[in-house]
């Protein structure tokens, strides 16, 4: 089994299909009498709608019909909801404004959905948009992030004086204020967490399916997690019961977040379908992506940072705004808050933390989680300002680091803000990530590129997560709407083959192969066996989804819940066929056996019997052999570690190249190396884009400027280095797999160790921060103004 | 409507299109071959690369009417009597996809770089995906996939 079981780079089941262009993402599918669907959306970041004339474009040819937010409101179909209810300082709950699914009263932001043209074909769709009117009455649109909560401010929701979503914290103030007030030195910086577009390779897409006999729907949908969809759909956008909606996620070209949330798109295709009496499909183009996929991160914040003389931390204090955008998406309280906060401990030992964040609306599109989501921007600001601390102090800055790890014995280690970590060295992959990079030798590098007339530069950051979202009891306490277990199911056919069931969505993570693989090694069924199945609400039992680097910490466990069970279920078949008790089988590699003796049957065998239940102890047990498992974690997973980056500066241009890359990390017990260092480096990727090149910009008027690939900077083949990558292991203690998660982390560790880089490269000038992204222009003028 | 002729995967096809339709539109809606993808509005991300007549071309950039009496290969053609073609190969021996939806492009360009550039390094393959974005891999497995692959190509 060891070359397919867990720890083996077992090459990817989903493979052949995508190397052959044979994968059936949404846009790929096509429904019998299919429509196409084309939004109609404000060219206004905030405006009223006064009228909206759709009578030339229902005579545009092909056209079947055109829906404006007056026909939602008249169907009655509800808000899409915010499922988070972040309780603020003073008690009160969240301003959350409803977000309909078509805008009836007023636009919020440049891309926001007017109305729907549905038409045979897409061009005609297209074609008929452009014919209707919409009387605007355009209004002054509160776009920049620092001001939209200062009075005067454009408002954009009635229900949100001064744009003001919540104003939350977290930490003890008091004892925050103390240690400040016996602080040696306090370390103090002003950083932007840089506003991101997610951009999945593949657009989102949406399939409205109604069934006109047995009144049901079936959407086929861009999700991440469709039984969430299915949820939201039902339960609050209100268009059908869960039992007459389907909703199935094929194969999905990536997601980063981006797919988790449930848009306007696919709630008005689903509704739409039943208005048509067709099918009915819709496509984003890219530009529609850049409008309205949910942002991410765009934070302002202020940290400080105390220390005793021996630059141990005594207290860190952060004031954050983060921006909602126009509507609060479906989990964006969540992020700067219960994401992002909790996280402010890090890898220290700091003794007092206090948190606050105001959250607030602004007219662009609506920002929730992406890629790391409110973790890569704590991480940000706690290795941002430790480095800051070390430069202040003559401190070197791995020194300082191991000053104030949390031990490696400290575990089960209690933070102030919240989380209980359960495992960790922080060391161990700290110092196994200078070796690879020879960090002690860096000096003659800095001076052998300062001969060639470039800066060079080393960072690192030393970064924690909390991910396997999440004990239910716990995230229902601080206001999420929802449970956050996972589903499993484990079905034998008789012929002994498995189809495994799944809640987890796999668009890029592989589960196809890694779940496959443990399956494999606890039942001892051949990988060749072993089918996954996920992305359908109409087959699987129930599902949470992937988001926050779950599925294998959360999904993964319930698939072994669901095996225990096979197991517990196939041992008493066993004794009843080897006429032995229960107590003296035992199960391993695949075969059930009596203590002691040769006999045995294989767990192909017992499927067979459970089958074909001729010789069977029907009177106590039912045939069959499928069962079901719903996994509720006990805690949060913690993967830690330290990436370190080496980079040169040119002096002329300001172009920075990164030089090398080192990650190392602590992912608990690894199922696939192969798949963890692509995760691992796409995250990296991601994260060296924030850092470098990526940036949502809007003008005052809330235009997005940088609307297209033309003009939001993608980082590309040439702009990455080799991505080495390394491990170090302690286990999770609380689930079943002692696994961890590894989605995120690059993406997390990356921003802070390019900066960190950059910023030792540019020290030698007197900088000591550069904002996100720094691009080629902001370093040139940081090297311009310095010199 | 205006007709168009052109071979597709070594197959004659004929088909009315409006004159505005793209080349990529005409093999996934009208042929259906949805191997291809679409990724981008303005010809970068490279998820719609075919070759046309032996070269990468990205077919989100060509009309339809354009591609008349020319020999498109998509990535549905690169395999042949069920073998895969040595890049498609690689690319699975060395995790160079995830999501799959940047891959058919960044395949079909990899096998136009290695037919054009006999010793590809790793440097000259990351200038050469310029044109190919992908949001999953960081690239890293992708450049040694199309180096592997180029090599076995050459084999
Ligand atoms: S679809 Fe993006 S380049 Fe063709
Ligand atoms: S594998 Fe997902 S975009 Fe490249």
């Amino acid at each position: 089994m060891a070359d397919t079981g867990i720890g083996a780079s077992v090459r990817r089941k989903e493979d052949q299909r995508f190397i052959t262009g044979r994968g059936h993402y949404t846009d790929d599918l096509n429904r019998p009498g299919q429509a196409y669907a084309f939004f109609v959306r404000s060219p206004h970041a905030h405006a009223r709608i006064k009228s909206v004339n759709t009578a030339a474009a229902a005579r545009s040819p092909g056209v079947i019909g055109v829906f404006t937010g007056q026909d939602v409101a008249a169907d009655k179909l509800g808000s899409i909801p915010c499922g988070w209810g972040v309780t603020q300082k003073d008690g009160k709950p969240m301003n959350a404004p409803p977000h309909m699914p078509l805008a009836a009263d007023k636009a919020r932001y440049v891309g926001d959905q007017v109305a729907l043209v549905v038409a045979e074909t897409y061009n005609q769709a297209r074609d008929a948009a452009e014919k209707v009117v919409v009387d605007y009455e355009v209004l002054p649109a509160s776009v920049d992030l620092a001001a939209t909560a200062k009075k005067g401010a454009p408002v954009i929701h009635d229900q949100a004086p001064n744009n003001v979503c919540f104003v939350w914290g977290l930490g003890d103030e008091a004892a925050t204020k103390a240690a400040f007030a016996k602080a040696h030195h306090v370390a103090k910086l002003n950083l932007v967490n840089n506003r991101v577009i997610p951009n999945a390779i593949e657009p989102r897409a949406a399939i409205g399916d109604f069934d006109t006999g047995d009144d049901s729907y079936t959407l086929y949908v861009t999700s991440q997690n469709p039984h969430l969809a299915r949820l939201v759909i039902s339960a609050f956008v209100q268009i059908a019961p869960e039992s007459k909606l389907r909703v199935v996620a094929p194969d999905v070209g990536g997601g980063f977040g981006s797919k988790i949330f449930i848009y306007a798109e696919e709630c008005v295709v689903t509704w739409a379908s039943r208005k048509v009496g067709r099918p009915v499909k819709w496509t984003a183009e890219r530009f529609e992506s850049f409008l309205s996929d949910a942002h991410g991160r765009d934070h302002l914040t202020h940290v400080e940072l105390a220390l005793d003389k021996d630059g141990k931390f005594l207290g860190l204090r952060v004031d954050t705004t983060a921006n909602m955008g126009a509507y609060l998406s479906n989990f964006a309280s969540a992020i700067p808050t219960y994401l992002y906060g909790t996280l402010l401990q890090g890898v220290y030992t700091t003794a007092a933390i206090y948190c606050e964040v105001t959250s607030v609306f602004t007219n662009t599109v609506p920002v929730d989680a992406v890629r790391g989501a409110g973790r890569p921007e704590a991480t940000y600001l706690i290795e941002r300002i430790v480095d800051v601390a070390a430069s202040d102090m003559g401190i070197d800055r791995a020194e300082i680091r191991r000053r104030n790890f949390i031990a490696a014995i400290a575990f089960p280690y209690q933070t102030q803000v919240a989380l209980q970590y359960d495992s960790g060295n922080y060391g161990a992959s700290l110092e196994k990530a200078l070796t690879m990079i020879d960090y002690a030798g860096f000096e003659k590098r800095r001076k052998e590129a300062a001969g060639r007339g470039k800066l060079r530069g080393i960072g690192l950051a030393s970064y924690i997560e909390a991910c396997g979202i999440a004990p239910s009891q716990v995230v229902g306490s601080l206001g999420a709407g929802v449970g956050l277990y996972e589903a499993g199911q484990v079905r034998f056919d008789a012929t002994g083959n498995v189809t495994v069931f799944t809640g987890s969505h796999t668009h890029g993570q592989s589960h196809e192969t890694t779940f496959a693989q443990i399956v494999s090694d606890y039942l001892g069924v051949p990988f060749e066996k072993i089918e996954v199945v996920h992305g359908d609400s109409g087959r699987i039992p129930f599902g949470m989804g992937t988001y926050g680097s779950r599925s294998l910490a959360v999904g993964g466990s319930a698939i072994v819940r669901a095996m225990d069970k096979v197991i517990a279920k196939g041992r008493r078949i066993a004794a009843h066929l080897l006429e032995a008790s229960e107590a003296d089988i035992e199960f391993k590699a695949g075969k059930f056996s009596v203590k002691g003796t040769d006999r045995a049957k294989t767990i192909g065998e017992i499927a067979f019997a459970a089958y074909v239940p001729h010789n069977y102890p029907l009177s106590e047990l039912e045939p069959g052999l499928d069962e079901t498992a719903f996994y509720d974690p006990a805690n949060f997973t913690f993967p830690a570690g330290t990436h370190v980056c080496e980079v040169e500066i040119d002096r002329d241009t300001g172009v920075v190249a990164v030089e090398r890359w080192v990650a190392v990390d602590d992912f608990g017990r690894i199922i696939n190396p192969m798949v963890v260092a692509g995760q691992v480096q796409g995250g990296v990727a991601h994260g060296v884009g924030q850092a470098l090149c990526e940036a949502a910009v809007y003008d005052k008027s809330g235009q997005l400027l940088t609307g297209s690939y033309m003009d939001y900077c993608m980082p590309r083949a040439g702009d990455l280095p080799s991505i080495e990558v390394d491990t170090t292991v302690t286990l999770c203690t609380h689930n079943p797999l002692g696994v961890k998660g590894c989605g995120e982390t690059g993406a997390i560790a990356a921003p802070a160790t390019l900066i960190n880089a950059i910023v030792d490269a540019l020290a030698p000038l007197g900088v000591k921060h550069i904002e996100m992204p720094a691009t080629s222009q902001r370093v040139w003028q940081a090297i311009h103004s310095a010199s | 409507m205006p007709t168009v002729s052109l071979e597709v995967n070594g197959k004659p096809v004929k088909a009315e299109v409006e004159a505005r339709t793209l080349l990529v539109q005409l093999l996934r809606y009208d042929l259906g071959l949805t191997g291809t993808h679409v990724g981008c509005d303005t010809s970068q991300c490279g998820a719609c690369v075919i070759h046309v007549d032996g070269r990468a071309v990205k077919s989100c950039t060509m009309l339809a009417l354009q591609a008349g009496g020319t020999k498109v290969v998509t990535i549905e053609g690169l395999a042949r009597d069920g073998k895969l073609h040595p890049m498609q190969a690689a690319f699975k021996e060395h995790h160079g996809l995830q999501c799959g939806f940047c891959t058919p492009g960044m395949i079909m360009a990899a096998v136009d770089m290695a037919n054009r550039i006999p010793n590809l390094d790793e440097k000259t393959v990351r200038h050469e995906l310029e044109g190919n974005l992908c949001r999953c891999t960081g690239y890293h497995n992708i450049v040694q996939a199309v180096l592997a692959g180029a090599k076995a190509m050459r084999a």
